[in-house]
């Protein structure tokens, strides 16, 4: 008795579906032996809505508004690819004033996304401050999405074949000075976490991915950047029209959380630095292609993927030739990238699941649609 | 538009390898695309990985064509970052075939493929962990096949757990 007393045993812990940290209702049954975790697995579904099922019962603009309602920290990425899809089967392109205003307001989302993230993250880890800085600038973003289409969160900016709406008077004039004031916030964010001793020690090392690692679980984005990967569809791939505008593509070294954490923040500038010479230069013209009222892509199938603030999102989408999309398939990048998280939680502690949670920046209405 | 056929080095090079167990070498809309025997679909992963540099599966994916007599179209999507390629490869099954599972060559292939077992009953043979992912695991219907409408789902089962008439 005496001598198995003392043996430490396998522990199974729950953690979720609500817990503060899991961003959502994601459950993850934790294995441990003592503090170290020797597995895990996600239960999902929680969230789950049918996204795919209700497309194939609405027609293809009337699909467009539940996009938003995946991803809805970054509803006008999910519109931009949904959008690129069905005018990939359309064979039509969105004009170039149209694509511009597409490009910045794809942009700020970007950063209002990353800013989310920041700042749930560090109250994760335990900077309550970021948070609060996060959602003052986050204010200044959705403030410009209301002004421009009503809406602040699920926006329904774009539509297929280009935009519903014009750009209101001193949009430009908005969007720089947003960029004037964030580019200094970012220098103040990075002053509170970047050299932190407690910040440095809480993720340096933590929920390592290499990029083999990232390959073989299809992880992207800036996941998959931080583990050295020089790889963003934007510049592969461009869409949009963003082979016109000058940035980088942030990497790092070890694809550690540490990594992750500067690859994000870098990107929020890059994208800063996209928003303004777009804004810049928006070209003058219509920003509605020639779509017919009645939207009827030709018999066919399409996978069209965009650089979304979490990874590779992408829509193959199967049409009849019918109103109706025969089949719409959403490939989310939450969904995919949450995969790894077994792989990165082995051998870790309890406290660094939290952190590992938080750097994969998931949504979990993207995850379970 | 209709498809047009596509050749390039890696076509004549599958060709050469598979021969008539690919079926098809397809483009459309700029994208291309490859029909292969159900058979043929794991080695052909493997070969595009092992030898062409298509070292990311991005998606597994089905759809459902309840009028053919092979009714369910499953679709890889595969990326190589050294080439900056993506295609797609298709295979036609039959209601109650069992494919062959890509687990052994890309590890994301795991919850993709039972996503689909979720969503269309598909089951893959050599699976590690095939579950239900999204829906819980005593639902009986299987959401994105054809048969069933999107106002007929388990009523049964949002009785039993949520204890009201109907998920509707």
């Amino acid at each position: 008795m005496a001598d198995t007393f003392l043996d430490s045993t396998e522990l199974v812990l729950n953690m979720g579906p609500q817990h503060p940290s899991t961003h959502g209702v994601l459950r993850v049954i934790l294995k441990l032996d003592g503090e170290r975790v020797l597995s895990t697995e996600c239960v999902i579904g929680y969230l789950h809505r049918g996204v795919e099922k209700i497309a194939e019962n609405r027609t293809w603009q009337m699909f467009a508004p539940y996009v938003d309602r995946m991803d809805y920290v970054a509803a006008v990425s999910n519109g931009l690819g949904y959008c690129l899809a069905v005018e990939k089967l359309l064979g039509v392109e969105a004009p170039p004033r149209a694509q511009a205003v597409r490009v910045i307001l794809t942009e700020l989302n970007r950063i209002a996304s990353h800013l989310l993230w920041l700042g749930t993250h560090a109250l994760d880890i335990g900077a309550i401050t970021p948070l609060f800085y996060c959602m003052r600038e986050r204010e200044l973003i959705l403030n410009i999405f209301e002004k421009y289409c009503g809406a602040r969160l699920t926006t329904h900016a774009f539509r297929i074949g280009g935009l519903q709406y014009e750009t209101y008077e001193g949009f430009e004039k908005e969007c720089l000075e947003f960029c004037d004031i964030f580019d200094k916030k970012v220098d103040e964010y990075e002053e509170l976490l970047t050299g932190n001793r407690i910040w440095q020690q809480r993720l340096k090392g933590v929920g390592i991915l290499t990029a083999e690692d990232c390959k073989e679980y299809g992880v992207t984005g800036p996941m998959l950047r931080a583990a050295g990967v020089k790889w963003d569809l934007r510049k592969a791939q461009p869409y949009s029209g963003y082979e016109k505008y000058d940035f980088e593509i942030p990497t790092g070294q070890n694809g550690d959380t540490y990594d992750r954490y500067l690859v994000r923040m870098q990107e929020m500038r890059q994208s800063a630095r996209i928003v303004r010479q777009a804004v810049a230069d928006i070209p003058a013209g219509p920003v509605m292609g020639k779509v017919g009222k009645v939207i009827k892509p030709p018999v066919g199938e399409a996978y069209v993927s965009i650089e979304a603030p979490k990874g590779e999102l992408g829509y193959y989408v199967v049409s009849d030739g019918s109103t109706q999309p025969y089949r719409v398939r959403i490939r989310p990048p939450s969904f995919v990238n949450l995969q790894a998280l077994d792989k990165m939680c082995r051998g870790a502690l309890v406290a660094d699941v939290v952190a590992i949670i938080g750097t994969t920046d998931i949504v979990l209405g993207e995850v379970d649609r | 538009m209709a498809a047009t056929p596509w050749e390039s080095e890696l076509t004549r090079a599958l060709k050469e390898e598979f021969g008539d167990r690919i079926l098809e070498f397809s483009s459309y809309v700029g994208q291309n695309f490859l029909v292969a025997k159900p058979e043929a679909a794991i080695p052909i992963l493997e070969s595009l990985k092992e030898n062409h540099g298509f070292d990311y599966l991005v998606d597994i994916t089905a759809v459902h064509w309840p009028e053919r007599p092979e009714p369910f179209d499953i679709v890889y999507i595969i990326y190589s970052f050294s080439r900056n390629e993506r295609i797609r490869m298709k295979i036609r099954i039959r209601e109650g075939e069992k494919p062959r599972s890509a687990v052994p060559v890309h590890l994301t292939a795991n919850w993709l493929e039972r996503e689909v077992y979720d969503m269309f009953g598909i089951e893959f043979e050599g699976h590690p962990d095939l579950r239900r992912i999204l829906l819980p695991e005593e639902w009986e219907t299987f959401p994105l096949r054809k048969e069933n409408s999107i106002l007929k789902m388990d009523q049964h089962w949002v009785q039993e757990n949520l204890g009201i008439e109907s998920g509707q």
